[in-house]
């Protein structure tokens, strides 16, 4: 797929900013490291709410016809990028009154207060979920359809917010164990889990340029696409990154993204690193912006096989697993026109 | 109904008639235009519903030629038509012909990456996405005489290689088609229920060639001669 620079910003901004919300209600509610003060908690929620917004700014500059773009909070029940929608401008009303009446009454912790912000981060983690299924529904990418994608969106959204709130703390002064630890928990399970999605992405899929074609008893090759340039499918689909860069940016994935806040945090346990704190989110969201760009940028979509081409830049599964691996037919029949 | 195309592999002579009388007619019907980018230039490029491609099935000296055209299949589960957020995409209950409704699109390609069989193609002078509309516009057109109201491809086609009609009909002509002929749908691992068909290539008894004689000398310098000079 084409990595187009509104969709990662849409995903990875929203999806961090959706994440610092409902960690943050998640924090006043069990007053985890003392909660927030009033302030704070305003700002924080303001932050989230420019994170959200400069992710679905963003995603307008994806769409050809914006003028329609009203439109897409009509088809609810079947499509999940109109519930994306739907969710996210509900998203706002909650959020914005949760900051409003925090900053004015100074009241974290009354009932008014609790149920606008929890109600604000139900509806955040509702746009991340559907958010991750706008990739998960579709069958015609094997390494978007699969229930690890909105796992990953969701862990490393709240990682990203965890960071974020530590760094918040940590700045600001005050007990930041609590909050650091459980940023750097989080940022773990984020790891581990897209350790898992790159180790699984791997498996061949039954579909073939054989059963693309339906000659499924031989060799199949193109000869000919039948353009002389490019269209907008091979435009869209047939993007494709070469193995030696894409190992390179998964290492950057998780020395950036990972790795760096997380050892920053860390550091931050034994004694205070005081304004440094605030580079730990921003790796972090930079590490997942490189993540983003993978995402796409790796995902193959089947039509490709029509154009003869299929996934160079792929990871092989290691061999002990592929043995098991559903289909007995060769995931590439040829792969000779680039 | 159902209506949808059947695809003869064995008579597809891959001449694109069915593209460019397609491209002919959709460029002035419901959504048009079908924009070309840089028509006469370097990179020629632009909006089309048929696509063929070629490719060889098999390996020599038991391979065979495919012309493969491809368009819209019209699925019975056309996730292109759930997935899309505006409403823009739709199936007609009466007929089963998927169309965009070029008022309601946001170009959000979504669609696109929801068809597998690259059926849908964004046009960017418009912002909108367009797609084989089975020519709609023909099939209830009452001035046209009967006999023309069929898709322009399949009406384009000199090799009678396009058949329409109506796959719910057992009884049609294409269903008795794909009955006979052993008619297939591409990827139905994806479980799209594809609407169109595919007819495979009949089996023939190949041309003999074991018993060619040996080339005479003459031929073989011609031959020679023919690979040494540069033309």
């Amino acid at each position: 797929m084409k990595p187009s620079l509104a969709v990662i910003f849409l995903t990875l901004f929203s999806g961090s900013g959706f994440g610092l919300v409902a960690l943050l209600a998640l924090d006043n509610d069990f007053r985890i490291g003392g909660g927030f003060a009033p302030i704070m908690t305003a700002i924080l929620m303001g932050c989230g709410l420019v994170l959200v917004t400069i992710g679905m700014i963003s995603s307008t500059a994806h769409l050809a016809n914006p003028k329609n773009a009203w439109r897409a909070f009509t088809r609810w029940r079947s499509s999940w990028l109109s519930r994306e929608g739907v969710f996210a401008m509900v998203f706002y009303p909650f959020a914005i009154a949760d900051a409003g009446w925090v900053f004015f009454t100074d009241d974290t912790h009354g009932a008014l207060a609790l149920l606008l912000s929890n109600a604000a981060a139900v509806l955040g983690l509702a746009t991340i979920f559907s958010q991750g299924m706008i990739y998960a529904c579709l069958r015609t990418i094997r390494q978007w359809h699969t229930p690890l994608v909105p796992a990953n969106f969701y862990a490393l959204g709240f990682a990203v917010g965890a960071a974020i709130l530590a760094a918040a703390r940590i700045v600001t002064g005050g007990p930041d164990r609590a909050l650091a630890s459980m940023a750097v928990g989080l940022l773990l399970i984020a790891a581990v889990l897209k350790a898992i999605y790159y180790f699984w992405i791997g498996k061949p899929s039954g579909t073939t340029i054989q059963t693309a074609t339906g000659f499924n008893r031989g060799t199949v090759r193109l000869l000919d696409q039948g353009h002389t340039f490019g269209t907008f499918l091979t435009r869209e689909f047939s993007n494709c990154l070469n193995r030696t860069r894409a190992r390179r940016l998964r290492i950057a994935v998780f020395m950036v993204g990972f790795a760096g806040p997380v050892a920053l945090l860390a550091a931050d346990l034994q004694h205070s690193i005081g304004l440094w704190a605030i580079t730990a989110p921003v790796l972090a969201l930079l590490g997942v912006g490189i993540e983003r760009f993978l995402f796409f940028a790796e995902a193959q979509h089947v039509v490709n096989l029509y154009h003869g081409r299929m996934p160079a830049s792929l990871p092989k599964m290691p061999e002990f697993m592929r043995r098991k691996a559903p289909s007995a037919v060769p995931l590439v029949a040829h792969y000779d026109k680039g | 109904m159902r209506l949808g195309l059947v695809i003869d592999l064995d008579t597809c002579v891959g001449c694109h008639a069915c593209a460019t009388s397609c491209k002919e007619w959709n460029t002035s019907s419901i959504t048009a235009p079908l924009t070309d980018y840089d028509p006469y230039g370097k990179e020629p490029s632009g909006v089309w519903f048929n696509r063929i491609r070629h490719y060889e099935v098999g390996t020599y000296p038991n391979n065979k030629t495919i012309n493969f055209p491809m368009s819209c299949m019209h699925c019975e589960n056309a996730e292109c038509v759930t997935v899309c957020p505006t409403g823009a995409s739709y199936k007609r209950p009466e007929d089963g012909i998927v169309l965009v409704d070029q008022d309601k699109c946001m170009g959000c390609n979504y669609c696109s990456w929801a068809c597998p069989y690259g059926a849908r193609e964004l046009d960017r002078e418009s912002g909108t996405m367009k797609k084989c509309t089975l020519c709609v516009d023909r099939l209830y057109d009452e001035a046209l005489p009967v006999e023309e109201r069929k898709p322009a491809c399949v009406l384009a086609c000199p090799a009678h290689a396009r058949m329409f009609g109506d796959l719910d009909d057992p009884q049609s002509a294409v269903s008795r088609a794909v009955r006979d002929r052993g008619g297939y749908a591409l990827m139905p691992e994806l479980n799209y229920n594809p609407t169109n068909h595919y007819l495979p290539p009949r089996t023939r008894a190949p041309v003999p060639t074991h018993d060619l004689g040996r080339p005479s000398l003459a031929r073989k310098v011609k031959e020679w001669v023919n690979r040494v000079i540069e033309r």
